[in-house]
């Protein structure tokens, strides 16, 4: 592994996405757009919007970079250009990282915009700190990024890639507690939903943003968020072949 | 005396081949693309590589990039097993579509490969230069026509000089003038100690070459000269000369 070239990558990435001001404009706008949508909607009842708006502001990053990411790289995939990649002195670590960082300097960018809006203008509430949020917000957009990887690796065109939104992503929402607590579902629910990466990503925010003592259940949730990352990243790094057939 | 036998060597390289095949097989979707292919190419050489699309081509130059997953053979390239890490800073690969960021500008891409390779930035502008696109450094790639695209995909693999350069048809859509260019240039980076083993489908290209392996159904049909099949077929056109060689294989 090495770090200029890694660095070079993270660039690279950026770069193309800098290229595209229409997408720039997107990733930092429309989160902040549906959370005055949500603290419209729900006007009359503010510990709603509360509830669900505060923790949305660390979740938002997860999803974009996840939809970002898996294109990203399936377009590197069908462009000949991963091949060439893996033919170069290159490591496959340096193209992990660098994609990492790239999206972990995008997902601080959401971040920034979106708690700004939310923290600052629409009057959410962080009893712990704003900070936490957004150490979260990048973590679960990290975590997003690796899941995207892995999965492009399973699509063939962008519109299969697109399709993986909702196949694999909207129920993790459903069942990360968002919407109705887990012990209301049925057990087998939320037995399930104890499986998914995405429901320690709302429990982290979720504690970061009620009031009351922050104790070890915010680390064992950041612990296994960082553990499944690494695994998907690694399982990712699996799916890049040097040898195709 | 060191020093003589030291330039004695260097006038007689030990290693005649920059790439030896023995006995290759690639199986694809079951089905078996080369089925048992032997074949040299000279070190300094521009070995063409001509066939009809579809006949193992691209396959073969996977295999020598170590890009392809093979059934069963032995290649050696540089001296070293085909596709090992060493390989990768030696061996410059451009595929036949170009394999380049369309969404970022023609220096960015450059750049981007050159510090992958571990090249300083110089190079940009001395690569760039050699395939004619000094003036597009700042142009988006994917606002380029094919044939400049294409372009932009081989100076990524000149950039740091690799010793064997594998090219898959490179000069595919390209304007005659350039494509001329390109052949001279080829011909001075083997002068220089290169090796290019360059595919194309079209028989005009041959002539250019100083090798040639001539392909057909995953078959290797001959590795001679451009000299040696005009010799042994008793035509001057290589076009003609192939489609002999074909006729013999089948045994009309």
């Amino acid at each position: 592994m090495s770090a200029r070239i890694t660095l070079a990558t993270g660039r690279r990435v950026l770069g193309q996405i800098r290229h595209d001001p229409r997408t720039i404009a997107l990733l930092l706008a429309v989160p902040a757009l549906l959370l005055t949508l949500l603290r419209y909607m729900f006007d009359g009842q503010p510990q709603v919007f509360q509830s669900i708006g505060a923790p949305l502001c660390g979740l938002f990053p997860f999803i974009v970079m996840f939809l970002i990411t898996s294109i990203t790289m399936l377009r590197e995939r069908t462009s000949g250009t991963l091949e060439r990649l893996m033919t170069l002195p290159m490591s496959k670590l340096d193209l992990l990282m660098g994609y990492g960082l790239a999206f972990g300097v995008l997902a601080a960018a959401q971040a920034i915009v979106v708690c700004a809006v939310g923290f600052g203008l629409l009057g959410l509430e962080s009893p712990h700190g704003v900070l936490l949020v957004g150490a979260l917000a990048i973590l679960n957009a990290l975590l997003g990024m690796a899941l995207g990887l892995l999965l492009s690796a399973f699509a063939r065109t962008e519109f299969q890639a697109v399709q993986f939104m909702p196949a694999f992503i909207f129920p993790q929402m459903l069942l990360c507690g968002l919407f109705i607590t887990r012990d209301e579902m049925a057990p087998v629910l939320e037995a399930v939903s104890w499986l998914l990466p995405f429901t320690y990503a709302y429990d982290a925010l979720d504690l970061a943003v009620s009031p009351g003592q922050l104790d070890a259940t915010l680390m064992i949730d950041v612990v296994v968020v960082i553990g499944a990352t690494m695994a998907s990243l690694a399982l990712g790094a699996v799916t890049l072949k040097r040898r195709t057939p | 005396m060191h020093a003589r036998w030291r330039r004695l060597s260097t006038l007689q390289p030990v290693r005649e081949s920059a790439v030896e095949i023995e006995d290759l097989n690639v199986v694809r979707g079951g089905n078996s693309v080369i089925p048992s292919l032997s074949l040299r190419v000279r070190s300094g050489s521009v070995t063409g590589l001509l066939g009809p699309s579809g006949c193992g081509k691209t396959t073969l130059m996977r295999s020598v990039v170590g890009a392809q997953i093979v059934t069963g053979g032995k290649i050696s390239v540089l001296g070293n097993p085909a596709g090992s890490a060493g390989l990768r800073s030696r061996v410059g690969y451009v595929t036949q579509a170009p394999s380049v960021y369309g969404d970022l500008t023609v220096a960015e891409n450059l750049s981007y490969f050159a510090k992958v390779v571990g090249v300083e930035q110089g190079r940009i502008t001395e690569t760039l230069q050699t395939v004619g696109l000094e003036d597009y450094l700042e142009r988006i790639v994917s606002s380029l026509s094919g044939g400049e695209r294409a372009r932009v995909s081989l100076a990524s693999a000149l950039l740091n000089r690799p010793p064997l350069l594998v090219l898959d048809e490179p000069t595919v859509g390209l304007d005659p003038l350039l494509r001329q260019g390109l052949w001279r240039d080829f011909h001075r980076l083997a002068r220089g100690g290169t090796t290019l083993l360059i595919s194309s489908h079209v028989m005009d290209e041959a002539a250019e070459c100083d090798d040639l392996l001539l392909m057909r159904e995953g078959r290797l049909l001959r590795n001679c000269t451009p000299n040696e099949l005009r010799g042994e077929t008793g035509e001057e056109d290589l076009g003609k000369a192939f489609l002999r060689v074909i006729e013999m294989a089948s045994g009309t």
